[in-house]
């Protein structure tokens, strides 16, 4: 189901109604088709371009640059660990190196039965906790060795599954009920500000006009003519 | 001062600007420089001669100050402070320092940096030469790199697209190509992936950057990352000799620099053109020179003997070409001979064809237009707009083809316009076109029913709210809501179709400039020179400089000796005289009847027909192919002259290569034949031809050779004088906004057109007053006025377009564009394809009362119900072998082919 289908579509629309411009809903639609299938496939990056009148180019452009938006495949978990420097002083290359013996990749590389994409990462903001690991943004610390394999144990076994939720899922608890603010209230209060807007740039236009008529009338206009056209980079 | 040399804008004064309220004065490295309210530092700082450098910036893009080349000293509150000049604006009293220490580091510092991840494969660079990288790097950088480690990797140059190839590794990352492809060609296919230190550009997996304007980009990357695939690794900049031109593959009239290296043109750049190009070209005529290079080119005279067309020499050629055409005469009189043909030729050219057509041999069929475009008093009547009055009007209508394939810069444009500032476009068309998203509101209509929905949109009563020619009412009330009260309207009239007749759109033209009495007119006629064919009078019933045959006949009588008696054919008119023998000598002049006419069938009865062909051409083709002779003739960038856009600007073309063989310019070949017809047309050189048409030609009145030769004509001088106002000075070549020009003409050649300076002699005005210019009522709105009856429930009525990549001779003698032409096919509004009990992609038999053919079938909303779109000429067939030229509308059957396919 790559594209964005049933009740994901109607978030998607929903959420683009919330902006002004359609393109101010590319991350969260992106997050939206991550939620769905665990990471950002070509088909909704297609029917993410789709929905907002892009190219899928501008879409791959703008989700490439989030290290949290995974345009490759990745397992149904993924497993950073951080290795920035309070986890790196606390052991992280020590933890890095027997996680990847005992998944079996090496960093970046998922396991074969696709539970499992591990990672290197900078710093989660976890340093007294240091080193710890982050399993799909859930936060553990400080981690050793047995502790790495538990967790992993446990994920494989589910018995995580409360606390963790599949790679993609930012949040499971859902705001129901539409959009908070009534789209009308919207309305207005966009239209009050479009009207400020005009009426500070004309009070800002009449004060210049009236400032420069004060000019004319005092200073003597300035003869000057422009130079003869020359240029180049000499 | 025959010969000047037309960029050199040292000596040239800029018009002196009237005292303006916007004016500001800067100072900068403590001298006053003028500037204007809102302009930018680094382009004020250049007017007064401080170049500032610069990479992301470009004068024809809005400033993102992405790169920091061009951080200078402005003060501020604070005291001095680095800030980028490409993106702050002027402002009154402003103090900028550009070569202060801090200046200097910061450049230092920002060239370091960029050259960090730079491959610095400068040998093997196409850019090798004429590199911004490399200049800026040597004028203003530290000459040393404190970096040692790894540079980033990237696959060596991979194909964005047919034409264009990208080396990442040598991106400096200033976004110019993606910021173009995305505001000014409307194609964001290409983008920054991965921002950060993997950041690279490139296009979405599968999906090439297929844009007509895709070479632009590589004209203004300011490093070797983008290439196109016919320059690559085929010269260097300090081989190249250039000169100054003009694009005739469309009428748009491109202002371009040809380059060549070793008598072969090597690539077109676009020059910076305010009133036309702006810089930019498409990739058709950026790339076709291809097939003025080609082996295929005609290169010697030849005659038919035995059935065979065999070489021979010019003298033969000549005598035979005008012994056919003087028996022909003899026996049948002068309307037995008619021309075919003419927009491929510069004015010159034209001009001497004329003359030898109507005074030396005394026909009036002469018919510049292949029966594609609109009929010639209309379109010379019509008061004429210029792209930029096109650009800054209150509305445009659209009336004619999709520009984007048939006009592409001047889509370019006018898509700018709406974009920008917001232009309100009405598009009165027949399927949904490049220009649509942009459109403030889109009329499809039905085929031949234009007139209709003109009427209903200028209905002064406004009452009509119900559909009309397939045109919902609503649609009609919002086109009619964005006309109230508009002062500058400018028509873009040019023919929408080829499967309906001219007649529509004539009508519909005539009935705007009456609803409109102010409307200006842009022609949308796509041929080459169609415009300066038709100035110079090769259609029927014209004569030379815009009048008509009538009005002009005493004029031109007493100049030329004679004129015809009485109006001749059209093509059409033409090809049915020669099927049936009403006409028995025809002159192909470059034209290409049999796959150019919108009904192949009446074309080749008429060249079946004709007892005698003469065929002046750059190749042989479908048509010439027919000929008993065939003259060889040089193609542009082989030959000088001028040439006029659609807006009726004349500018340059300039000679970079000798014509292949023997072949000669058009207009020597008039000049020869006129000789051999027993007449003098007492033109010896180009200069002499130009002082006739400047003497006669009531339009180009004071548009002397003196006047070409000014530095303001580069941008070209619009016919007749003093309509276009005042036109602004041609902005010096910036060397790193269009590297390639600057590079070459630093290498010691400049960008510009020479004459030979040749003596002239006096052409001397006849006595009497000269005839006026045709005026719209001269002009008929074409015949027929009722729209025609709605086709059977059975059939689909039949639109007919023109795609850039066709099946035309330049695009197929060009090996880059020719396998870019896609296939032809037939798109039909979705709810017709199922009514039909089709799907889109099955293979359909197309059947019209002309003929029918397979094709694939494609749904396309875009298309409205009950009408069918197919291209005109593709190389595997198009619409011209379903149209009947003599119908008003053409309708087809489609049904689904089993087994076949
Ligand atoms: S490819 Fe060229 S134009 Fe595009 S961002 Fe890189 S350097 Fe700039
Ligand atoms: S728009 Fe027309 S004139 Fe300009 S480059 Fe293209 S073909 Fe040539
Ligand atoms: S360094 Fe590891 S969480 Fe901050
Ligand atoms: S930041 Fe000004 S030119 Fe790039």
């Amino acid at each position: 189901m790559p594209r964005l289908a049933g009740p994901n579509l109607e978030r998607a629309k929903e959420t683009i109604g919330l902006y002004p411009q359609a393109r101010s809903a590319l991350v969260p639609l992106c997050h939206l088709a991550q939620e769905q299938d665990g990471w950002l496939t070509p088909e909704a990056i297609e029917h993410i371009a789709e929905l907002l009148g892009l190219t899928p180019v501008e879409v791959l452009g703008t989700a490439s640059f989030y290290d949290m938006l995974h345009t490759e495949p990745v397992g149904r978990n993924l497993v950073g660990i951080c290795t920035n420097i309070a986890c790196l002083l606390a052991g992280a290359y020590e933890l890095m190196e027997h996680a990847e013996e005992s998944l079996g990749v090496s960093a970046g590389g998922t396991t074969s039965d696709g539970q499992f994409t591990l990672e290197e990462l900078e710093c989660a903001a976890y340093c007294d906790k240091a080193p710890c690991v982050l399993v799909n943004y859930r936060f553990f610390g400080p981690v050793d060795n047995a502790g790495f394999d538990q967790i992993v144990d446990d994920v494989r076994a589910g018995r995580l599954a409360e606390d963790i939720p599949p790679h993609g899922t930012l949040s499971r608890v859902r705001r129901e009920g539409g959009l908070q603010v009534p789209a009308d209230e919207i309305a207005t209060q966009r239209a009050a500000a479009d009207t400020a807007k005009r009426r500070r740039a004309e009070e800002k236009k009449k004060l210049e006009e009236s400032r420069s008529a004060d000019a004319a009338a005092t200073a003597p206009q300035p003869g000057g003519q422009p130079g003869p056209a020359s240029g180049g980079a000499e | 001062m025959a010969g000047a040399p037309l960029t050199d804008t040292r000596d040239y004064q800029r018009p002196e600007a009237a005292p303006d309220a916007d004016a500001v004065t800067i100072n900068v490295d403590g001298r006053p420089v003028q500037a204007r309210k809102g302009e930018l530092l680094i382009a004020a700082a250049e007017r007064a001669g401080t170049y500032i450098p610069r990479f992301c910036y470009h004068p024809r893009m809005k400033p993102v100050g992405m790169c920091r080349m061009c951080l200078v000293e402005v003060k501020g509150p604070r005291g001095f402070a680095l800030q980028p000049a490409c993106f702050v604006p002027v402002e009154e009293g402003q103090e900028v320092l550009t070569q202060s220490d801090k200046v200097r580091k910061a450049q230092d510092g920002v060239l370091e940096f960029l050259l960090v991840n730079h491959p610095l494969d400068c040998p093997v660079c196409d850019k090798g030469g004429e590199c911004p990288l490399q200049d800026q790097t040597i004028s203003f950088g530290p000459g040393e790199s404190r970096f040692l480690e790894e540079k980033r990797h990237f696959e060596k140059p991979i194909a964005i697209s047919e034409l264009v190839y990208l080396d990442r590794e040598r991106c400096i990352q200033c976004s110019r190509c993606t910021r173009f492809a995305d505001e000014l060609a409307g194609d964001p296919l290409i983008d920054f992936i991965g921002r950060g230190d993997q950041l690279e550009v490139n296009t979405y997996p599968d999906a090439p950057f297929a844009s007509y304007f895709s070479g632009n980009t590589v004209q203004i990357c300011p490093v070797g990352a983008l290439t196109a695939s016919p320059y690559r690794f085929r010269a260097r900049p300090w081989d190249l000799e250039q000169v100054e031109s003009t694009c005739t593959t469309c009428a748009v009239g491109c202002v371009v620099s040809v380059q060549s290296s070793a008598n072969r043109i090597t690539r077109y750049l676009g020059i910076d053109s305010d009133p036309v190009n702006q810089s930019w070209m498409c990739d058709r005529g950026r790339f076709d020179f291809e097939a003025v290079n080609s082996e295929d080119r005609l290169s010697q005279p030849l005659i038919r003997r035995d059935g065979q067309l065999v070489p021979t020499t010019w003298g033969d050629a000549l005598s035979r070409a005008a012994a056919g055409i003087e028996e022909v005469r003899k026996l049948h009189g002068p309307a037995a001979v008619a021309v075919l043909g003419g927009a491929r030729l510069a004015n010159e050219d034209a001009y001497a064809w004329a003359k030898l057509a109507k005074a030396v041999i005394g026909t009036d069929s002469v018919d510049a237009q292949m029966g594609d475009g609109l009929p010639a008093e209309l379109v010379l009547a019509l008061p004429q707009a210029t792209i930029d009055e096109a650009c800054g009007a209150d509305a445009v209508i659209l009336l004619g083809p999709d520009l984007k394939e048939e006009l592409p810069v001047l889509h370019l444009r006018l898509r700018q316009a709406a974009v920008e500032r917001k232009l309100p476009i009405i598009e009165i068309t027949q399927t949904a076109t490049g220009m649509t998203r942009h459109a403030a509101v889109s009329l499809i209509h039905r085929p031949g029913e234009a007139a209709s929905v003109v009427r209903a949109l200028t209905d002064p009563s406004g009452a009509a709210s119900s559909d009309v020619a397939g045109v919902p009412g609503p649609s009609l009330a919002a086109a009619r809501d964005v006309l109230a009260g508009v002062a500058r309207v400018v028509v873009v009239l040019g023919r929408p179709s080829l499967a309906e007749s001219a007649a529509a759109p004539a009508r519909a033209a005539v009935a705007l400039a009456t609803a409109f009495p102010q409307a200006r007119f842009l022609s949308a006629l796509r041929r080459g020179n169609v415009r300066g064919a038709l100035d110079m009078g090769l259609a029927p019933g014209v004569l030379p400089g815009r009048v008509g045959l009538n009005q002009g006949r005493d004029w031109f009588g007493r100049a030329w000796g004679q004129v015809p008696p009485e109006r001749g054919l059209d093509a059409s008119g033409i090809l049915d005289a020669s099927a049936d023998g009403r006409v028995q000598a025809l002159v192909l002049l470059g034209a290409n009847p049999i796959e150019d006419f919108p009904d192949r069938r009446r074309a080749e009865q008429g060249l079946d027909g004709a007892g005698f062909i003469v065929a002046v051409d750059g190749f042989l083709t479908e048509s010439s192919q027919k000929a008993d002779v065939v003259l060889p003739a040089a193609l542009y960038s082989e030959r000088p002259g001028t040439t006029t856009n659609l807006e009726g600007r004349i500018t340059r073309l300039g000679q970079k290569v000798v014509p292949p063989g023997v072949a000669w310019p058009d207009w020597m070949i008039a000049v020869e034949l006129g000789v051999r017809l027993g007449s003098d047309l007492e033109m010896d050189t180009l200069a002499e031809i130009r002082d006739e048409i400047e003497a006669l030609a009531v339009s180009h009145r004071g548009i002397t050779e003196e006047l070409l030769n000014t530095a303001a004509a580069r941008d070209g001088i619009v016919a007749p004088l003093g309509r276009a106002t005042s036109e602004p000075a041609p902005a010096a070549i910036d060397p790193m906004s269009d590297p390639g020009i600057g590079a070459v003409e630093h290498h010691g050649v400049k960008a510009t057109a020479p004459e030979p300076g040749a003596r002239r002699r006096l052409v001397t005005r006849p006595e009497g007053q000269p005839p006026a210019l045709l005026s719209l009522p001269d002009a008929e709105g074409g015949s027929g006025s009722g729209d025609p009856a709605p086709p059977d429930a059975y059939s689909l009525r039949l639109v007919a377009g023109r795609k850039l990549y066709d099946g035309a001779v330049s695009v197929r003698h060009s090996p880059s564009l020719a396998g870019l032409a896609a296939p032809a096919g037939i798109r039909v509004n979705p709810y017709d394809l199922d009514r039909l009990g089709l799907h889109s992609g099955d293979r359909v038999r197309i059947s019209a009362p002309r003929g029918s053919f397979v094709l694939p079938a494609a749904a396309d909303p875009g298309v409205p119900r009950g009408s069918a779109w197919m291209p005109f000429s593709q190389p595997d067939g198009g619409a011209s072998r379903l149209i009947d030229s003599a119908e008003s509308v053409t309708d087809v059957r489609l049904e689904t082919v089993q087994g076949e396919g």
